[in-house]
């Protein structure tokens, strides 16, 4: 497996030339597709900024969950965990917020919002943990496992909402709304804004410090840049690193799918997860898996998503764009950083 | 459970097999040779819709066929050239690579047909019986009345597997998927290799894409692949990298599938849900090792060369 250290940005002219590649690229596309690219633009700056409500309840709102599992991801990725199965583990969390806001409801609001959360958490790290165990005891990699466990993860939560969590009438695929005591309330009144961008917010400075101030964090990085070397010259154990690297994700990603239920839906649903779990991936790459900037590149991709709702309504163009312009965003990273990587190693002398 | 049930499930399992298989064949190759493509997906997707376009194009369901291998391999064409020729990382190219397909063949879908998802009429590719073989009980017509592509699949499976294990080209690959750096130093050209594993995983994800839309579901829809790029990719495993093993569980995860609808059909009320997270339960316990030694290639997932 590569080293995480292969994705820091270093100089930040990757991160603004992808941003202008892609901005050219997808006007050109436009253009091809008989669109007009200003147009677009306008609607899409717009209906992502354009007004506060815009930015608070559309914007903002969307870019929570792609903030917490960008963060999981990072997390993984930054110790050479490649967990690709945040989808899963953020379902697993969801799943478990959605039993603890339909089973609690005699329970004081003080009490049930932070259970819902940790077991969402609680969940989502349980998630992780068979991938974890079959990578640390059995030197099984974990891409093609924690991809498996988000299948099974997606057929569960289609079986709860179909069997013991569904709605009294037991005609659509999904649960009763959870109780008010288990929602989170809402930061700015008027809004649909909640508490959880503060969360998000703490859990990004939570890693960041991590990282840079703890000897934890230290052990991950080192063990993520080279496994060997970790083991060899730094007398690190990577099998305890590398567990806490899964399970930190896991419940990060976790926290994502309890945030989201007790935040915006209030439900749990099938087909809950529109992607964000793979979105995170892209979240995370263009962050350089730094933990304060996923906070930003989610941001940008909760823009992303609104602007291409806003794009549809207002200027007929499908929103669907939003996913290429994504797919455009990641590709002109990982060129752009080759590039800079090969220059570098030439101006070296390597 | 009359046997008429029992002839309709299965039936029913390899016409949601045959996709699987296709796709899991061509991954097969691509991953023998260390390379890891998560942008199936994307192949698979845009196989649909290129096999949808071909087929309406040229009013037939061959063409459309070959227009859908034409749309996978031009995917992995992109992906070989950041994840091969540049040396990017394979899973988040993958990644990158799959929501492009999911996007751009949504947006030419829109564009060409309407947000309005007025249901689109193709030519179908029509099954073939084989005589004789559609003939044997139970089994005939499950197995021998189905579209040509079900057949490119099942005369796949032992010629990959001919190809991996008794040819020197087929060795090259492994080696190449197992030790680059001694396959390089054998003079093997490990991108070259790489880029046409790559390319024909591609290929026949466009085909099993095309007998989505064409042999399947007689349409197209946006993301109709519904996840079968992810899918294709636990079959390779659970099939253990080794063709008529693949085969075979891309079968097993469509009898998976189809065992809904003999649910249904028996009146049995039974979650089937949970009878579909059973393939990904085993195949985490073949990867684990509980059913007979599963291992990965050795340099899956690994640029080569490796980076500086």
């Amino acid at each position: 497996m590569p080293r995480p250290d292969r994705f820091r940005l270093g100089a930040g002219w990757v991160g603004a030339g992808a941003v202008a590649a892609t901005g050219a690229v997808s006007a050109l596309l436009l253009i091809v597709g008989g669109y007009d690219p200003f147009e677009a633009a306008g609607a899409a700056l717009g209906g992502a900024f354009g007004s506060a409500d815009a930015f608070l309840s559309v914007t903002l709102v969307r870019s929570i969950p792609l903030m917490l599992t960008g963060l999981a991801v990072a997390f993984a990725f930054r110790a050479g965990v490649w967990n690709i199965g945040a989808e899963g583990q953020l379902l697993a969390g969801a799943i478990a917020a959605a039993w603890v806001g339909l089973v609690g409801r005699a329970l004081p609001a003080w009490l049930l919002l932070p259970m819902l959360l940790a077991l969402a958490a609680f969940a989502g790290a349980l998630w992780a943990l068979v991938p974890a165990l079959m990578k640390v005891r059995l030197g099984v990699g974990e891409v093609i496992t924690t991809l498996l466990m988000s299948f099974v993860a997606i057929e569960l939560t289609a079986f709860v909402v179909r069997g013991p969590l569904q709605e009294p009438r037991g005609v659509f695929p999904q649960t009763e709304a959870i109780a008010a005591g288990a929602r989170l309330p809402a930061l700015v009144p008027g809004t649909r804004l909640h508490l959880g961008v503060v969360l998000a917010v703490v859990a990004a400075v939570a890693v960041a410090w991590l990282f840079r101030q703890t000897k934890l964090g230290f052990r991950m990085r080192a063990v993520g840049a080279s496994p060997e070397a970790a083991r060899m010259a730094g007398k690190i154990d990577t099998g305890p690193v590398t567990l806490v690297a899964f399970l930190g994700s896991g419940a990060l990603a976790g926290l994502a799918g309890g945030v989201q239920v007790a935040g915006v839906t209030y439900a749990l649903y099938e087909g809950y997860s529109p992607g964000w779990g793979y979105t995170a991936i892209a979240v995370a790459l263009l962050a350089a898996l730094d933990p304060l900037w996923v906070l930003a590149t989610a941001l940008l991709f909760g823009a992303l998503e609104a602007g291409a709702a806003a794009m549809q309504r207002d200027a007929g163009i499908p929103a669907v764009w939003a996913v290429a312009v994504q797919a455009l965003l990641i590709l002109a990273v990982l060129a752009l950083d080759q590039m800079r990587r090969r220059a570098n190693a030439g101006s070296a002398g390597v | 459970m009359s046997e008429a049930e029992l002839e309709l499930f299965l039936q029913a399992s390899v016409r949601l097999g045959a996709p699987l298989a296709l796709a899991a064949l061509g991954e097969a190759v691509t991953e023998r040779a260390g390379v890891i493509n998560i942008g199936l997906e994307g192949a698979i997707i845009a196989g649909a819709l290129g096999g949808a376009l071909g087929a309406l194009a040229f009013e037939s369901g061959g063409a459309g066929v070959l227009a859908g291998a034409l749309a996978g391999g031009i995917v992995a064409l992109v992906f070989a050239a950041f994840a091969v020729g540049l040396g990017t990382d394979q899973i988040i190219t993958g990644t990158a690579v799959t929501l492009g397909g999911l996007g751009l063949t949504g947006a030419v879908y829109q564009a060409r047909f309407g947000a309005t998802g007025t249901a689109l009429t193709l030519p179908t590719l029509a099954p073939v019986r084989l005589p004789l073989l559609a003939d044997i009980p139970l089994i005939g017509d499950a197995l021998f009345a189905q579209a040509p592509t079900t057949y490119l699949a099942y005369a796949l499976a032992p010629a990959l597997w001919y190809f991996f294990f008794r040819t020197e080209w087929g060795l090259e690959l492994r080696a190449v998927g197992e030790q680059p750096d001694a396959a390089a130093a054998a003079g093997v050209r490990v991108r070259r290799v790489r880029l046409l594993a790559t390319l024909l995983g591609g290929t026949l994800a466009g085909v099993a894409g095309a007998h989505l839309a064409l042999a399947h579901a007689g349409t197209f829809a946006e993301n109709m692949s519904a996840g079968r790029g992810f899918i294709a990719i636990a079959v390779v495993a659970l099939g253990r990298w080794n063709p008529p093993w693949v085969l075979l569980a891309a079968l097993f995860f469509g009898a998976a599938s189809a065992l809904q609808y003999l649910l249904q059909a028996l009146g049995l009320d039974l979650p089937y849900q949970l009878f579909l997270a059973i393939p990904y339960l085993l195949t985490l316990a073949a990867l684990a090792g509980w059913l007979g030694r599963a291992r990965a290639p050795a340099a899956l997932a690994t640029p080569w060369p490796p980076p500086r």
